[in-house]
């Protein structure tokens, strides 16, 4: 999910740190008042700790591997505005290290994952908690899914917006080279099927752990429920934040669009164009009949917030009729 | 891949991280080019010709851009062979596998067809070869930027770039840590591993990893308390105080000088080309 240099066009990186920043003044406000207490080094050893949770891989079925990010349980440990100082130092470490996200799309890469995925995730938890009392461990885990699976769908956006703003003029895409088309399915899919469940699976059997040891934490806090309304808000504002390049470009819809592609759809990979035409049917061409591209991402992104919040009513359900 | 492979897969990645940095830093010390520079001018410059190859279009360009590292490789003592190894190993893992498939599914004109219906355009290869040159030539600068910087003054030259104190320390801080942790969790896996007679059932490998991670959170909760202790012993009150000592000399300013006229004059090029 770590989005490398060169993907993203420069004005993208621009709006994406442009994004970033006022939850960094805020993260850096509420740990500065912390400042004097033992915030800092709580906050570097817990940053150390995510980093290294990023090296456990973690057996899946069918005999590979993946690895966790770890967002939603950094933000469950060390509340929401120290997971985003914290992750953030992560990401600017595996940047400057393991060439793991580029340096210009670090904007991009924190915005997705160390700003909404920890704090979607940590909303979330605290509104499943209110439902699902007492079960913290699968709140959590279910919170994570969600966040994880968010933080992608933004990473996908980000990636799949390049080739309709940015193109010379004979078409070529000058950034990420897959439309929309490509780009959703090719993120969502092994995010929705396999990372997603890493995380989830991380989260829960930490959380399980820590519980059941009764470790003294101390920095956990007990988070208190969560009004509906408020995660309603944040889905929103995430979901209009999508097209924000789009607004900020202020570039007319492309000239090759989903529509160009389709024609050479026969030339795509098997694989690329199975995918391609599952995702084909839902929403043609992401935009909706009758309104602007701009309302057309916005509508788009609520769609899928929607298809998220829905299956994770689904998966509550069952698991409340389990219990 | 055999059930058992996370384990040496962590010990792998993770002696590889710790490896890493040690030949990190032999380099930076080492009396090249780029080692005698100002961390700060560096950081800034590096920068600045990041974000003017992100800006180019012309393809001739993003490939002159691919040499500038290379030949600065070669003036800061680094082998480029070394150099191209650490660059190459992403590239093609990442980006080339991404940019494959443009080479057929951008529309345009069809260049060489090689099956019936597939065929490589002329937009495609474009779009490929811009993709995996600009990634290139980003990362290429980003590692050399890395290999040449010892670790503390890099994070702490972070401070022209108006980071907050409080987030260079706990990026230090966390810096510092990392290590500890990765050999805590070679640690782990090894004596486990050591003990470990045969295939372990899936259920018992997931509570070993659930319970090594919740350890290590445990630890991580445990150390801070210390450092913070040792913190409040050694005189800390919430103002972070850095004995920095970087000056600017004239070879610095040069060096800035033609880092700008090269990133300015790249872009005006571009746009002359395009």
């Amino acid at each position: 999910m770590h989005i490398p240099d060169g993907y993203l066009s420069p004005a993208t990186c621009a709006v994406l740190y442009g994004a970033a920043l006022p939850f960094w003044a805020v993260a850096a406000k509420k740990v500065g008042k912390l400042m004097r207490a033992r915030m800092v080094p709580l906050i570097a050893l817990f940053s150390a700790f995510a980093f290294a949770l990023q090296m456990f891989n973690v057996p899946l079925p069918g005999g590979t591997t993946g690895h966790a990010v770890g967002g939603t349980l950094l933000a469950l440990v060390l509340g929401p505005w120290g997971a985003v100082v914290g992750l953030s130092v992560v990401f600017l470490l595996q940047a400057l290290f393991f060439g793991d996200g580029g340096i210009t799309a670090y904007g991009a890469n924190v915005f997705n994952m160390a700003i909404v995925l920890p704090l979607v995730g940590y909303g979330l938890y605290r509104y499943l908690i209110t439902i699902l009392p007492g079960k913290q461990v699968i709140a959590a885990a279910i919170a994570s899914y969600f966040a994880m699976n968010l933080a992608a769908l933004l990473v996908a956006l980000e990636l799949g917006l390049q080739p309709l703003l940015f193109h010379a003029a004979d078409g070529t895409p000058l950034y990420a080279p897959y439309a929309l088309k490509l780009a959703l399915p090719a993120v969502m899919v092994p995010h929705l099927l396999v990372a997603g469940l890493v995380e989830a699976l991380v989260t829960g059997m930490v959380l399980a752990f820590l519980l059941r040891a009764k470790m003294p934490l101390g920095v956990m806090p007990q988070p208190r429920p969560l009004k509906l309304r408020w995660l309603w808000a944040g889905l929103g504002l995430v979901a209009l934040l999508t097209p924000i390049g789009l607004m900020a470009s202020g570039t007319a819809w492309g000239e090759w669009g989903a529509e160009d592609l389709q024609e050479m759809l026969g030339f795509v990979p098997q694989g690329l164009e199975r995918l391609g035409s599952i995702w084909r049917a839902p929403i043609p061409d992401y935009s909706f009949p009758g309104i602007g591209p701009v309302a057309g991402y916005i509508a788009s992104a609520i769609v899928a917030v929607g298809a998220f919040a829905l299956i994770s009513f689904l998966v509550l359900r069952l698991s409340r009729r389990k219990g | 891949m055999k059930a058992e492979g996370f384990w040496e897969k962590t010990v792998h990645h993770v002696t590889e991280a710790l490896e890493r940095a040690l030949v990190a830093e032999g380099l930076a010390s080492r009396r090249g080019l780029l080692q005698s520079l100002d961390p700060r001018a560096k950081v800034l410059t590096v920068l600045l010709l990041m974000v003017s190859v992100a800006l180019l279009h012309s393809l001739p360009l993003l490939v002159a851009f691919a040499f500038l590292p290379l030949v600065l490789s070669l003036l800061s003592r680094i082998s480029p062979v070394f150099f191209l190894k650490r660059v190459g190993l992403f590239i093609p893992l990442f980006t080339g596998l991404i940019a494959l498939p443009a080479l057929f599914t951008t529309p345009g004109r069809p260049l060489f067809s090689l099956w019936e219906g597939l065929a490589i355009t002329e937009q495609g290869l474009r779009a490929a070869s811009t993709l995996v040159l600009r990634s290139w030539d980003t990362l290429s600068l980003a590692v050399l930027l890395v290999l040449t910087t010892r670790w503390d003054h890099l994070l702490r030259a972070l401070r022209v770039l108006m980071v907050p104190r409080a987030f260079v320390l706990v990026l230090q801080m966390t810096h510092r840590y990392i290590y500890i942790f990765l050999r805590s969790i070679n640690a782990m896996f090894l004596a486990r591993k050591s003990r470990t007679v045969g295939p372990r059932p899936a259920g018992e490998n997931r509570r070993f990893l659930a319970s090594s991670m919740a350890t290590l959170l445990a630890r991580s909760h445990h150390m801070s308390q210390e450092v913070y202790l040792a913190m409040q012993s050694r005189g800390f009150r919430g103002d972070v105080m850095t004995m920095e000592d970087f000056v600017l000399r004239r070879r610095d300013a040069l060096w800035a000088g033609l880092a700008g006229f090269l990133a300015v004059a790249a872009i005006i090029a571009d746009r002359l080309l395009t």
